[in-house]
């Protein structure tokens, strides 16, 4: 309210020449200043009014409707929901889902932390090590999927004719139902790990030098220093990127929608993917939206539990 | 500048032993990042200028006998690649304009101008976070092909990407919080000075506010240079599709090493504004990564 400060001087000046008039003008710039506040907000209450308030509410109306788009939707209560439990696919979906999610944490969360630590020891040309390590993560995500799907080329593909060299071999990795989806988890590993690696990296630039050589002092080693210096340091990070992956994740779409349509057999078919065939296959919006409701309740937990980590992490 | 202090400590580096470990991690470190960095994009180059015969029956060939350049050409014109990133340039540009308005003038009534309920307005934003798009992806279809009160149809055109690009919570929050942090003596001299609240944004606010422009301007492009769920539910025909959307559909028609010169073709604009801005990308994106 500091842009007020100024006010009663010049409402000073005013009042020699109008006595009566002063409140009333003051009244009437503070309400020209709050229009004028609120013009600047339209565009943002607009936008976020048409495309973000106005669709969550009425994903939340479609759940409960059937629509076709055209006809007047109808009022079916929790018949979307009914449907969408007796159908079999969803067990399959959330399965497949979680099993991203873990291949993905188990796969993609160690690597970047291990590449970061070796990155920060690196004097000379740390540079080059950040600009590689960060490469994959600007080719653009159907481009680099469509790359793999040649690598995973069953007969004439990078990865089966360099592994054939030593005699192993050939594997079927995207037309095995036990094998896609672990495919599909390696190419986002590989699409996905430079963010981390650079937000490791920055945050190991912040750890203080002394905590290093007081454990160095104190005849901690290495390894030493690495478990009980630099890994509690980073502990709020972690947990940050952690859960930044798990949201990530959850809403895998694009690598099983081009890799492979979601088979073989609907081992790689994902929630989102299953809300996206409901919805743009099947025509049934209802159905969709009501999965999409459930997807917003888990990923809102999710998120509130980042919000509370970044908050802690800030606040420390 | 000063070496940091790290885990491997300048004592233990005087130790030939550990300096032959930790030089031996770092190249063994640098071979399998040009192994996972370059070579997937050398190998693509490489596939677009091998005949298809050579293709199959040398696939560890690490260069063609005889390099074809047609393949780009005919990836170019044929199969339309030109249009599709001259239509990823149309939907970037409108997005990151759209967005940048939308965060800059939200942030600066929210931050500057502070009016009444505007804690409520911040507050409904944040909000959208818990919601991401892709799961709110089939009733934004809905609403967009009829939007409410206007009755419009904004499907199959790139108002229906350019616009929902604004609803990004996190670069609104972005702006406010580098608003915050500006002197308001400034906005108070401006004031006396007899500057509008126009020009106090204009000249005052984002000529100050360069960085965090910056970096919504990076977020903006990238994320709708990559985004690929949203312009295929939006955008059916194939007249307007981005070359993300359009490539998943080549796909599945184009012979192999035409469809990988359309993809180094798509490939090519990004990685080579990465390699040129390489320096002020990186510090960017470690600033704000978290998100990214």
């Amino acid at each position: 309210m500091s842009l007020l400060a100024t006010e009663p001087t010049r409402a000073a000046a005013v009042s020699k020449e109008s006595p009566a008039g002063p409140a009333r003008r003051r009244r009437g710039r503070a309400v020209r200043g709050q229009l004028t506040a609120w013009a600047f907000l339209v565009p943002a209450l607009l936008v976020f009014g048409f495309f973000a308030w106005w669709p969550i509410l009425r994903g939340l109306l479609i759940s409960f409707q059937r629509t076709n788009l055209t006809d007047p939707p109808t009022w079916v209560g929790l018949d979307n929901f009914r449907s969408l439990f007796a159908d079999p696919l969803l067990t399959t979906a959330v399965g497949n889902t979680l099993l991203f999610v873990a291949l993905a944490v188990l796969i993609g969360f160690p690597a970047p932390l291990l590449l970061a630590a070796v990155i920060s020891t690196v004097r000379r040309g740390a540079g080059v090590y950040r600009f590689l390590v960060y490469l994959p993560v600007v080719i653009p995500p159907v481009v680099a999927i469509l790359l793999w799907k040649w690598f995973y080329d069953p007969g004439s593909g990078l990865f089966n004719s360099a592994l054939g060299l030593v005699g192993l071999g050939p594997y079927s990795w995207l037309e095995s139902s036990g094998s896609a989806m672990l495919s599909l988890v390696l190419e986002a590993t590989w699409a996905g790990m430079g963010g981390a690696v650079l937000i490791y990296l920055a945050a190991m630039v912040g750890i203080p030098g002394e905590l290093y050589e007081a454990a160095e002092v104190d005849g901690a080693g290495v390894r030493r220093r690495v478990w009980h210096v630099l890994l509690p340091q980073l502990r709020s990070v972690i947990g940050l990127l952690l859960l930044v992956q798990l949201l990530n994740t959850v809403q895998v779409f694009t690598e099983p929608y081009v890799f492979t349509g979601g088979g073989p057999e609907s081992a790689t078919l994902t929630v989102l993917l299953l809300i996206f065939r409901y919805a743009f296959q099947d025509g049934a919006y209802g159905q969709a939206a009501a999965l999409s409701c459930l997807m917003v309740i888990v990923l809102a937990l999710l998120s509130a539990v980042y919000l509370r980590v970044t908050r802690t992490w800030s606040s420390s | 500048m000063t070496a940091l202090t790290t885990f491997v400590s300048a004592h233990d580096r005087r130790r030939p032993g550990v300096r032959a470990a930790v030089r031996s991690v770092h190249v063994l470190t640098l071979l399998v990042l040009l192994l996972i960095g370059v070579g997937p994009l050398y190998w693509m180059v490489k596939g677009a200028v091998t005949p298809p015969s050579e293709l199959t029956t040398h696939p560890l060939a690490l260069w063609p006998d005889r390099p074809l350049t047609g393949n780009f050409a005919t990836a170019y014109h044929d199969l339309g690649v030109g249009r599709y990133l001259l239509n990823t340039c149309l939907i970037v540009g409108g997005s990151w304009f759209v967005q940048l308005f939308v965060s800059a003038t939200a942030g600066f009534a929210l931050s500057v101008l502070r009016p009444r309920f505007g804690r409520v307005v911040y507050g409904a934003v944040l909000a959208t976070m818990f919601v991401p798009y892709t799961v709110n992806m089939v009733s934004l279809f809905v609403t967009v092909t009829d939007l409410p009160f206007l009755h419009l149809n904004l499907g199959d055109t790139y108002w229906a990407i350019w616009l929902p690009a604004g609803t990004n919570a996190f670069t609104v929050l972005l702006a406010k919080q580098f608003f915050d942090a500006l002197p308001r003596e400034l906005f108070d001299a401006a004031r006396v000075d007899g500057a509008s609240t126009r020009q106090l944004l204009t000249r005052i606010v984002l000529p100050m506010s360069r960085p965090v422009l910056a970096v919504i301007s990076l977020l903006a492009i990238m994320h709708s240079w990559k985004d690929f769920i949203w312009p295929l539910v939006a955008l059916t025909d194939p007249e307007k599709q981005p070359i993300s959307v359009a490539l998943a559909q080549l796909a599945t028609q184009a012979p192999q090493d035409q469809l990988i010169a359309a993809m180094v073709l798509a490939v090519a604009p990004p990685v080579l504004v990465f390699v040129v801005c390489q320096k002020y990308l990186v510090a960017g994106l470690g600033f704000t990564g978290v998100k990214g």
